[in-house]
């Protein structure tokens, strides 16, 4: 109650506090026990290789989730991504049938995942749908048009030379997935924390009347965000297909959950205006140790899938009820 | 008159009873009684599930764990009479509407105490809700010879021209109707989802109506989960896979407004029938059933545009007016 005599300091955090303090600090705390647990909890675990191949379990989610991350701080979300990694790939198989080569099926991935952005862009932003009701609809009809396409059977023979985008390596250890996802994880932080494009997905976020009256075309910027949602998409269509080597209308199901929880524990606000593309990378790792620890360990996958539930949940409850506690 | 014609109920009769007529040209014994009596048993889960996803919408939410909770429902009873065959329906039936219940309050805990976005909450639930199933499962499945005969019989006994399912449908209507348009509670749906500022100064407590609609639709959900695997005498664990889009599609076809406040049950009701007799009609007018996932797409996709297309206030108009003006 002495509020009058409370010692006042200088500044309230310096930035080294900061740093500590942040929600990344946290993650990477956790990344790290995870790595010990796991290499104690498994022989196999601390091998270059064994981790080499653990990257595979989020290089293609994370690499939608970057763009995510910026969709969810804009305040809009995209559920249809993974029905466009079905809908790129079934593309990509069926153009591999009549003999396209791996440049031409490469180009076609992108160019499915950029349309199918652009028709939720066109939906959401044009006729102003709301996003969730758009998507929860494109992710029905993008994979339906799959289901149309495949019905129970399957595309495969892709051609040599495509297996090199999801089996390849660039150099020892280090895969062309993994390169590609680092590559676009300073390509992302980049355009997020110094531009001004990124100042102003941060802005629409917080408050889209206010962005729009300081001259920020807040429906051009969410358009464009649509757009890059759908091309990594694609661009994961690509990755997916060529590790799989095959493609049925069930590829990539439920991706979009792990997307979005990659995102939310990446310390992006789910309701938007906050979230940073370092706190997205870190939670890919998380995730992504901890599904191999637990493949290690013979967890069945969609007993991992409770796991994640529980996390996407978990991440956004603890820390209001941590509040909730401290407020009371 | 016109506009009783003009509203979306209306409209709505209108493309089923269109479609049906079409159907009817290439196949004449579709629209015979008996199997539009059917077609109508066949959509009796999907209107279950969409009269409480209405409520759920109707409060500014939506509820994506449904199928998963009348998949975990419909396991835990299907096990339950295979281990106990001797247990009465009754029980059963009230252990259905219990489990439903329970995974609608967790869900409505999570939205209410912690505000956490329904999105969210349901998509991690319907995740969670698969995975129990596995677990307590092992990922077999519990088939007919292993259910008891009075299991199996309940939904599709016939009682006075119609199965049971069809009359726990049209009674969940009824009662769906009184509930929207009699009730306190009813009113509090509409008044919560329409403007929750105010609901506040009215007295409604925004999160616990929130709540309540979800408990709604979870009990909903787990007598569907009884239901769903007596009448199929089968249960795993993707019975009902993206069943809830479909129920979310059912919805937003009859009319109830995503953002809140606004839908009728007698929309949710023709919405799904919508739905049920386009499914119905695939396989008679030889089309893959393949299809039936884009065109629940499609339907959502059009439906949304065309709520608000028929919902738009022409507020900004406003200014470009006085500019005219000056």
């Amino acid at each position: 109650m002495s509020t009058t005599e409370r010692h006042i300091p200088d500044r309230l955090t310096t930035p080294a506090q900061r740093v500590l303090k942040s929600w990344e600090a946290l993650l990477l705390a956790v990344a790290i026990a995870i790595f010990i647990v796991n290499s104690l909890a498994s022989p196999y675990f601390l091998n270059a290789w064994n981790l080499s191949d653990a990257t595979f379990n989020f290089t293609e989610k994370a690499m939608i989730a970057f763009a995510m991350a910026l969709l969810i701080i804009a305040g809009e979300i995209d559920l249809s991504v993974a029905s466009i990694i079905a809908l790129a790939s079934t593309a990509m198989g069926a153009a591999a049938q009549v003999g396209a080569g791996p440049a031409t099926l490469v180009l076609i991935g992108l160019g499915v995942g950029l349309a199918c952005g652009a028709f939720n862009a066109v939906l959401v932003t044009v006729m102003g749908l709301p996003s969730i009701v758009v998507t929860i609809g494109t992710m029905s009809l993008f994979r339906g048009i799959s289901y149309i396409v495949l019905g129970d059977t399957a595309y495969g023979g892709y051609p040599p030379g495509f297996e090199y985008f999801g089996q390849g390596y660039v150099f020892w250890v280090f895969s062309f997935e993994f390169v590609l996802f680092a590559v676009l994880a300073v390509i992302y932080g980049v355009l997020l924390h110094k531009t001004n494009f990124g100042r102003a997905v941060y802005a629409i976020g917080n408050n889209a009347t206010g962005a729009m009256f300081s001259g920020i075309r807040v429906q051009r910027v969410k358009f464009i965000l649509f757009l890059l949602t759908g091309l990594m998409s694609g661009i994961a269509a690509v990755c997916l297909t060529s590790r799989l080597g095959s493609t049925r209308p069930s590829i990539g199901l439920g991706m979009e959950l792990e997307v979005v929880t990659m995102v939310v524990l990446g310390g992006v606000n789910i309701l938007g205006g906050s979230g940073s593309i370092p706190g997205v990378v870190i939670a890919a790792f998380v995730m992504g140790l901890v599904t191999f620890g637990l493949g290690l360990l013979n967890v069945p996958g969609i007993v991992m899938s409770i796991f994640i539930g529980l996390l996407l949940i978990g991440v956004i409850a603890l820390p209001r009820l941590w509040s909730m506690a401290r407020g009371k | 008159m016109t506009q009783l014609l003009k509203s979306r109920e209306a409209i709505l009769t209108g493309a089923i009873l269109v479609l049906i007529a079409l159907i009817s040209t290439r196949y004449p014994g579709f629209a015979a009684p008996g199997n539009l009596a059917n077609v109508f048993n066949d959509t009796a889960p999907l209107i279950l599930l969409a009269l409480g996803q209405m409520i759920v919408i109707l409060t500014k939410c939506i509820d994506l764990s449904v199928a998963a909770n009348l998949a975990l429902t419909g396991m835990v009873v299907a096990m339950l009479n295979t281990v106990a065959p001797g247990v009465p329906v009754a029980i059963i039936i009230l252990i259905a509407l219990a489990l439903g219940a329970l995974m609608g309050a967790a869900n409505g805990l999570l939205v209410w105490k912690l505000s956490i976005p329904p999105i969210v909450v349901t998509l991690g639930t319907m995740t969670i809700f698969r995975g129990i199933i596995f677990l307590i499962s092992d990922g077999a499945w519990v088939n007919a010879h292993e259910m008891s005969a009075p299991f199996k019989d309940f939904p599709r006994h016939v009682l006075l021209g119609l199965p049971t399912l069809s009359w726990i449908a049209i009674l969940a209507v009824l009662a769906f109707f009184v509930l929207t348009t009699r009730t306190a509670l009813g009113r509090a749906f509409f008044a919560v989802g329409g403007n929750p500022h105010a609901s506040v100064y009215t007295g409604i407590n925004v999160g616990r109506t929130q709540f309540w609609a979800y408990v709604i639709s979870g009990t909903l959900a787990g007598l569907t989960g009884y239901l769903w695997v007596a009448r199929y005498a089968v249960a795993y664990v993707d019975i009902a896979g993206g069943f809830e889009l479909d129920v979310v599609a059912a919805c937003v076809i009859g009319g109830v407004s995503i953002a809140g406040g606004s839908g009728s049950v007698i929309g949710a009701l023709l919405g799904a029938i919508f739905l049920g007799v386009v499914k119905n009609a695939l396989p008679v007018v030889n089309i893959s059933p393949f299809w039936q996932l884009a065109i629940s797409g499609t339907a959502i996709i059009v439906a949304i545009a065309f709520n608000a297309r028929a919902s738009r206030v022409p507020g900004r108009v406003i200014l470009k007016r006085a500019e005219h003006a000056a």
